[in-house]
């Protein structure tokens, strides 16, 4: 049980705005009244990796980010605020979908979370849905990649916030092949995710008119990546895709900045996060384009954010910590709106909304499929970092529409 | 052909690599008897405490290359005086089990304080760039890794072979009631072999810190293959690590180059095949003698 109750302020103030209702004896439509939220309260469930790979680019910091929406809401209601006792409530799932599976019915069930955040790791993030369709209570994922949960997996209650692995294709893959990266080899780790990851690239790779000579799968995890790479030159590609992701990426990285391709070959890679920049240091990876769906010194709204964000933690944030932020407050403002925590009109009042905030830019919460397209961006990492943490440069802002595509086929909404 | 010789000297470079990684552990299990799971994860902090030197008080490679190992022979001395060797006695699953806990004491440990996404660590200066012969080529860093791996593990056999401390510490686990009798006190020599074979994982970890990922979970999987090359090399034999270093090497990097799916699976194949034709490994355990 790794699970705790955090109330402090929240609490304080929550009673304090709980007791002028119960003065004032008023409180409009849009005020107190607690009988309107189940249980009396909002809870809020953060459900992600806490230990393992993923722990710096979302694990603990993202209860900050949550933390933040929550001060926010308050602030801007005050006591018209409809959910005026909200909990956060955090589990572990150490990357695997039993946990995961049997934490979400626990948040669900004991805990009286009326929407759980984040659960990255797509085995992990496809469990939890299921949990959701079933309770009839909200999801929003967004740590993990995979495209299943708005096709096959979709359903009414699940949202999938921040990226998936055909974003990262259409914005890597598509825009370097339009600009000259015309032939490539690809080197993916040989389990669920590398392999959707192969599939995606190398999809929009041809449809850009490009082609991949040769997809390589490399055994997960791997620390010696010479021989690969060595494979990865043969045939002379313009770009050398790695899709790996955490250690394994930078091993990849590493030995590839040792090999004769460096310079010659243009490193394109799949999924990366401003931590693992963090890890191997600007130079290693300098040059290197990625897609990222938020970075936190992109314009000053979000460095604002992100100084907020790193006087808490002392850390910059990853986009996924943006994105629990984003998710978190926009869940309050669509309870606020509802004036209830009740799922289905929660749900009700999200469906199709258009979002600008610090993490959503022309974001739009798709009907059809729960994705919340937005303008994600093609970013170059510098040759060096002007201070800690300020590694990206963005190249090209892709419009929602162009990384989103159309709504996926595969989601029946049941 | 020249696709073949650039696997071949790829698959030499990492097993000279895997051969000095292995060796501490064949060397401790030679003397001692002890299986040492920690290996990996004293590697881990090889790596993990050259990354912090060089972060924290600017300690570059080269002194890494000699601090470090020392920091970690105090680690072993302590490791065995506190820990192992209570267990020495007993079955030998017990310090197996003892040392896998204290993996996972250290791997947590680590994680707590450096998070999970690793550290980072530059090549040092002059062993950057290619050597380009014709069409074969191999980064600088893998070659004198290579090198310094052989020398050392050249060094260490010889250390063992030819010198009277090398003499009495074979002697010692040979026939350690007739030793004793000879006027040696055989219990003086079990700390230092023991803190020698973690100084030993300590300097791969150095060794590894530029070229590959720095995180607490870098032993983890590395400790596989470590097993499987002492393993094919016969318990305990140190010349054993070293020739299965290099096979384990060569193998893994044709199997990449001709079978990449099976890459790693190959290693594990040739370990099954050694061990049904001979069960004690290429280089048995007479080799110590």
């Amino acid at each position: 049980m790794r699970s705790r109750t955090v109330q402090g302020s929240v609490a304080i103030a929550a009673t304090a705005s709980l007791a002028l209702a119960a003065c004032g004896g008023a409180g409009g439509p849009q005020s107190g009244g607690s009988s309107k939220l189940t249980d009396d309260k909002v809870v809020i469930g953060l459900l992600n990796d806490q230990s393992g790979v993923y722990k710096d680019l979302s694990g603990p910091n993202s209860k900050t980010a949550i933390e933040l929406a929550i001060e926010d809401y308050k602030a801007k209601y005050g006591d018209k605020a409809v959910a005026n006792t909200i909990e956060v409530v955090t589990a572990d799932h150490q990357n695997k979908a039993d946990i995961a599976n049997s934490k979400a019915q626990e948040m669900y069930d004991r805990q009286k979370a009326d929407i759980i955040l984040d659960v990255p790791n797509s085995a992990a993030a496809l469990a939890v849905a299921t949990q959701a369709k079933n309770k009839k209570k909200l999801y929003i994922n967004i740590g993990a990649g995979t495209t299943a949960l708005t096709g096959a997996s979709c359903n009414r209650y699940t949202f999938h916030w921040a990226y998936n692995t055909a974003v990262l294709a259409r914005g890597t893959a598509g825009t370097i092949t339009k600009e000259g990266g015309t032939s490539w080899n690809i080197v993916y780790p040989d389990y669920a995710f590398g392999q959707d990851m192969n599939k995606s690239f190398t999809k929009e790779v041809t449809g850009a008119g490009g082609s991949v000579g040769e997809s390589i799968a490399s055994p997960f995890p791997s620390d010696n990546f010479a021989t690969f790479i060595t494979k990865a030159g043969e045939g002379n590609p313009k770009v050398v895709g790695s899709m790996h992701a955490g250690g394994d990426l930078i091993n990849f990285v590493k030995q590839f900045n040792q090999s004769p391709l460096k310079g010659k070959v243009q490193l394109a890679v799949g999924l990366m996060f401003i931590t693992d920049i963090h890890s191997l240091g600007v130079d290693q990876f300098a040059g290197t384009q990625f897609t990222d769906a938020w970075y936190w010194n992109f314009d000053e709204q979000n460095k604002k954010w992100a100084d907020r964000f790193k006087q808490k933690t002392n850390t910059r944030p990853s986009f996924a910590h943006a994105a629990n932020y984003s998710a978190a407050m926009n869940y309050l403002e669509a309870v606020q709106t509802a004036g209830t925590d009740d799922a289905d009109k929660v749900v009700g009042t999200l469906e199709g909304k258009k979002i600008n905030d610090v993490f959503l830019r022309n974001g739009e919460i798709r009907k059809a499929d729960h994705a919340v397209t937005h303008d994600v961006y093609l970013a170059k990492v510098k040759s060096s970092a002007p201070e800690e943490w300020d590694y990206e440069q963005i190249v090209k802002t892709i419009p929602a529409a162009e990384a989103y595509g159309e709504a996926n086929p595969a989601c029946s909404m049941s | 052909m020249s696709e073949f010789i650039q696997y071949t000297l790829q698959g030499l470079a990492a097993g000279g690599f895997y051969a000095l990684s292995a060796l501490g552990l064949a060397v401790i299990f030679g003397v001692l008897g002890v299986v040492n799971f920690s290996h990996g994860a004293c590697y881990m902090l090889g790596a993990v405490i050259s990354a912090v030197l060089l972060a924290e008080l600017h300690v570059g490679f080269w002194v890494a290359l000699l601090v470090v190992p020392i920091l970690m022979y105090g680690f072993g001395v302590l490791m065995e005086r506190l820990l192992v060797r209570w267990l020495l006695a007993l079955d030998p699953l017990y310090n197996f089990l003892l040392t896998f806990g204290l993996t996972l004491i250290l791997v947590e440990a680590v994680k707590q304080r450096y998070g999970v996404s690793g550290l980072p660590y530059e090549i040092p200066a002059g062993l950057g760039g290619q050597v380009t012969i014709g069409s074969v080529n191999l980064s600088v860093y893998a070659i004198f890794a290579c090198v310094f791996s052989v020398v050392v593990c050249v060094g260490v056999g010889l250390a063992l072979t030819r010198t009277r401390i090398g003499m009495i510490v074979r002697a010692a686990t040979e026939a350690p009631e007739r030793t004793r009798a000879l006027g040696i006190n055989v219990g003086r020599w079990v700390t230092p072999v023991f803190g020698f074979g973690i100084a030993l994982a300590g300097l791969a970890g150095v060794l590894a810190a530029p070229t590959r990922a720095i995180t607490a979970e870098m032993g983890s999987n590395f400790i596989i293959v470590l097993f499987a090359v002492v393993v094919i090399g016969g318990l305990g034999s140190i010349l054993g690590a070293v020739v299965a270093g290099f096979l384990v090497g060569l193998v893994e990097a044709y199997g990449i180059a001709y079978a990449p799916t099976y890459a790693q699976i190959v290693i594990f194949v040739l370990m099954a095949l050694v061990v049904l034709v001979r069960p004690s490994g290429l280089f048995g355990r007479e080799e110590i003698a």
